[in-house]
């Protein structure tokens, strides 16, 4: 199988797998703009979502969810772009977007609801900004199209207001790009130049289809013929994810139209907990990822730059699993819903139809417990 | 919904793929007395997906292991008791087959306490107790003379003394899903005998199993057999009961379906590889050989490759209408592993120089002994090579990889006396076994295979004609 090293594939980086800060022209000035606390959050919330994540892993495993989808290795890509956002951006996702999630004010138990079945969404949009979770592939950049032409309708974009302009993102993944959704989507937002950022982590593998048996092309690039300009990122330089991102939005905010990012990046678990990566890559493959990990190269940056020290490291540390604590908790004291919750999202207004598709299973349920009870 | 102080002093077997009925225990990662903590691996197990580690969903002391290594255990099973003040007295014992024995009334006080986490997202337990209530309907108790465990005693076990358990025979159709229907059909049993032990009153692949196994001795038993024979089985030893699963069925149902459709025939061959020994241990001073192992394996494995070049059809695999000849020769190599028989091959290994193959042979054997080697390097297999003589024997009769048509066995290489020169000599001799596909190849086809390889591994400079 191929070897992909970071000098054969060109992309914007700051800092590389040794955790060096390296030359990034374009994109020094904004990077000179984060201080420590800044980038002391930004290491904080990776290492905080892969104890999550690989809590969430393990309570599948005990048999407290269905199913989950890890994030482990995307971590600065999702928490990149979460910490560019403003609180005003709309952020559409897969179901993979852990990160970019906890960005938006989103609370473990928000997420696991619908992993565990007890939740058909988990969280109001409106409130946080961020859609639910998108199960079907690539819907959501047509979700986040439409948005967006309606922010253009509104006003909402290119009035050089930091504070109001909106910038609609939607997050989707490299096998998403093989749907034809992701098209249309590109299609429509370049027609009507609606502000909306493309935000690609090609993180190598649809689960068991690599990326290069889905296209022979360069996925930054796939914008192009639609009128979308692209970008590449090192998806697992969080200074980069966030400079590319943080540039891009306020472009998009500004009314310069759509922009496609491709964050290369790499999932290093199973699609979810349901499928063996084993049976379709080498192990060759995932630990030359793993010299590559985000989380240890931000580590070994702010060590270097005095940022954090060990007496801070233990901190984040015993924090992470008070937090992976907290996490088990909530996740096995969420409430199962009543049965008659599930007709009650259907329609806004009552519903002649559901109410009484309502009355008939409650009508059935109780018949149930009446058998039981003789 | 009840939540009884007990509660999760038992870890239940999860569904971990989306919609898992049961899966194997590979191994216990843990022993009954060491104390874990949160998410320490517990035991691995293998689904019909992947082979899966199941972490603990709380600390504490193990104090049992419901199941065992090999065993298939159904979702919802418990399969760990830890003790403490979580620990449950209730809970009955393990059988001897490892599945728990709950009379009727403690089903349903277990059902009550772990109703809500049953494997995270199931019913609430009133719902299920209802269904469970609508699939068992009263049963007519029915003898059935012929099961000698039937009569009340000691002896029998204790599923057995369950009343009506095992002389039920129900009205109306059993619940069972299709695979359960189709083994009892092929084992010409009525569902409706069985007794069911699954979630909805459902008979499951184990409940059909037992059955079987216990109605095997009472079929052999003679009509005239006295009531005391139960009283003697009890002093005999038990049998030890291996599951069939996972690789060991993958292998079982590959070898009937190779044994049954190709007509096999094996030829034999002794050869005196001393020279070819010597040969080895000079190859094994060249510098661009230090690195990788050069055994009498890989010349055999070349050989086999030279010798495919010079018989073609032994590559090819039959179908009604056509032999299909593969120009490339993907060399299986059977391994025996902790897991079982596989057989990765080398793909296109009669291009690879014998720098290539010796690494190819490597990385092949070292994946293959990690429990790494993938479904893509044991497809399209040509043609294998089984190494017998590693477990010290001097040939056999192999039976084909499915779809191939030949397969070499290579014995043990031992020193006895042999004609050499015109003398009787103590020299290095090896077996040689070819089985082949007699659609495909004849006698002839065969002996020129197997002479060639034997030639090659006697003098491996043919190799260069």
């Amino acid at each position: 199988m191929a070897q992909i090293t970071a000098t054969e594939v060109e992309m914007v980086q700051a800092l590389d797998a040794e955790g060096n800060r390296t030359p990034c022209p374009e994109y020094d000035d904004a990077l000179s703009t984060l201080g420590a606390a800044d980038l002391r959050r930004m290491y904080q919330d990776m290492v905080l979502l892969r104890r999550f994540d690989t809590q969430a892993t393990a309570l599948q495993r005990q048999g407290e969810l269905g199913l989950w989808p890890p994030s482990l290795g995307q971590e600065a890509a999702q928490i990149g772009l979460g910490q560019a956002l403003r609180p005003q951006d709309f952020v559409f996702g897969s179901y993979r977007e852990h990160g970019v999630a906890f960005s938006r004010g989103l609370q473990p138990a928000d997420l696991l609801g619908v992993f565990r079945g007890t939740s058909h969404g988990g969280w109001d949009p409106q409130k946080h900004r961020f859609h639910t979770y998108a199960i079907v592939i690539g819907t959501q950049t047509l979700h986040a199209t439409g948005y967006a032409m309606g922010m253009n309708l509104q006003g909402r974009v290119g009035n050089q207001d930091p504070e109001r302009d909106v910038a609609t993102v939607t997050c989707f993944g490299d096998g998403a790009t093989s749907q034809g959704d992701v098209s249309e989507a590109l299609t429509f937002a370049g027609a009507y130049h609606a502000p909306v950022l493309f935000y690609c982590q090609n993180n190598q593998w649809a689960i068991s289809e690599p990326v290069h048996t889905q296209t022979s092309a360069d996925l930054y690039r796939r914008g192009e013929g639609f009128g979308i300009p692209g970008i590449r990122v090192d998806g697992n330089d969080v200074l980069a994810c966030w400079a590319v991102a943080q540039t891009a939005l306020e472009k998009v905010r500004s009314g310069a139209g759509p922009l496609f990012i491709e964050a290369y990046t790499y999932r290093r678990g199973p699609h979810t907990t349901a499928d063996d990566p084993t049976k379709y890559r080498s192990g060759a493959e995932v630990e030359a990822w793993e010299r590559r990990d985000p989380i240890l190269r931000m580590q070994r940056y702010l060590s270097r730059e005095g940022i954090i020290d060990d007496a801070a490291e233990t901190e984040l540390e015993e924090r992470a699993e008070q937090f992976a604590a907290e996490v088990r908790e909530a996740c096995k004291a969420m409430p199962d819903p009543a049965p008659a919750d599930m007709f009650s999202h259907a329609y806004r207004e009552p519903h002649l139809l559901v109410q009484e598709e309502q009355e008939n299973y409650l009508a059935y349920l109780a018949s149930l417990d009446e058998e039981d009870e003789q | 919904m009840s939540t009884a102080p007990t509660e999760a002093a038992e870890f239940k077997l999860p569904d971990v793929g989306e919609g898992l009925t049961e899966a194997d225990i590979a191994s216990w990662k843990v022993a009954v007395g060491d104390t874990v903590t949160v998410n320490q691996v517990l035991v691995e197990i293998e689904t019909a997906k992947a082979l899966v580690e199941l972490p603990s969903p709380q600390a504490g002391v193990i104090e049992a292991l419901l199941a065992e290594a090999g065993q298939t255990v159904q979702v919802g099973t418990p399969i760990v008791r830890f003790a403490g003040e979580g620990a449950n007295d209730d809970a009955a014992p393990p059988q001897e087959d490892g599945t728990s024995a709950e009379t009727p009334a403690q089903e349903q006080q277990g059902e009550e306490k772990t109703g809500n986490t049953l494997v995270g997202y199931g019913a609430s337990a009133e719902r299920r107790r209802a269904r469970r209530r609508r699939g068992r309907e009263p049963q007519p108790p029915r003898q059935t003379p012929s099961e000698p465990d039937s009569s009340p005693g000691p002896a029998g076990r204790a599923d057995h003394d369950r009343p009506g358990a095992e002389t039920g025979a129900r009205s109306g159709p059993a619940l069972a899903s299709p695979p359960v229907r189709k083994l009892a059909k092929d084992l010409g049993i009525d569902l409706r005998e069985v007794p069911p032990t699954g979630l909805r009153g459902n008979v499951t692949r184990q409940d059909l199993l037992d059955y079987h196994q216990r109605r095997q001795p009472a079929q052999q038993v003679p009509a005239t057999a006295q009531p005391t024979s139960s009283a003697q089985t009890s002093q005999t030893k038990e049998e030890t009961r291996i599951p069939v699963a996972g690789v060991r069925k993958a292998t079982a149902a590959a070898m009937v379906s190779s044994a049954f459709t190709a007509p096999h025939v094996t030829v034999f061959l002794d050869v005196d590889v001393t020279e070819s020994l010597e040969f080895l241990a000079e190859l094994k001073q060249e510098p661009v050989l230090a690195h990788v192992k050069i055994t009498p394996m890989l010349l055999l494995a070349r050989a086999v490759c030279w010798a495919v070049g010079r018989n073609p059809m032994v590559n090819g695999r039959f179908t009604e209408e056509q032999i299909i000849l593969s120009p490339e020769v993907n060399l299986g190599i059977a391994a025996a592993t902790e897991r079982g028989l596989i057989v990765p091959n080398i793909k296109s290994a009669q291009q690879m120089s014998l720098v290539q193959l010796a690494e190819a042979l490597a990385a092949l054997t070292e994946r293959a002994r990690e429990g790494k080697t993938t479904p893509a390097e044991m497809k399209d297999g040509t043609l294998t090579i089984t190494n017998v003589g590693v477990f010290g024997v001097d040939s056999g009769t192999p039976i084909l990889n499915p779809g191939e048509s030949a397969i070499v066995a290579f014995g043990r290489i031992r020193r006895i006396p042999w004609e050499h020169q015109d003398q009787i000599a103590l020299r290095q001799v090896t077996t040689l076994a070819v089985s082949a596909d007699h659609r495909i190849l004849d006698g002839k086809e065969m002996a020129l295979f197997l002479s060639d390889i034997g030639r090659a591994l006697a003098d491996p400079k043919v190799m260069l004609l």
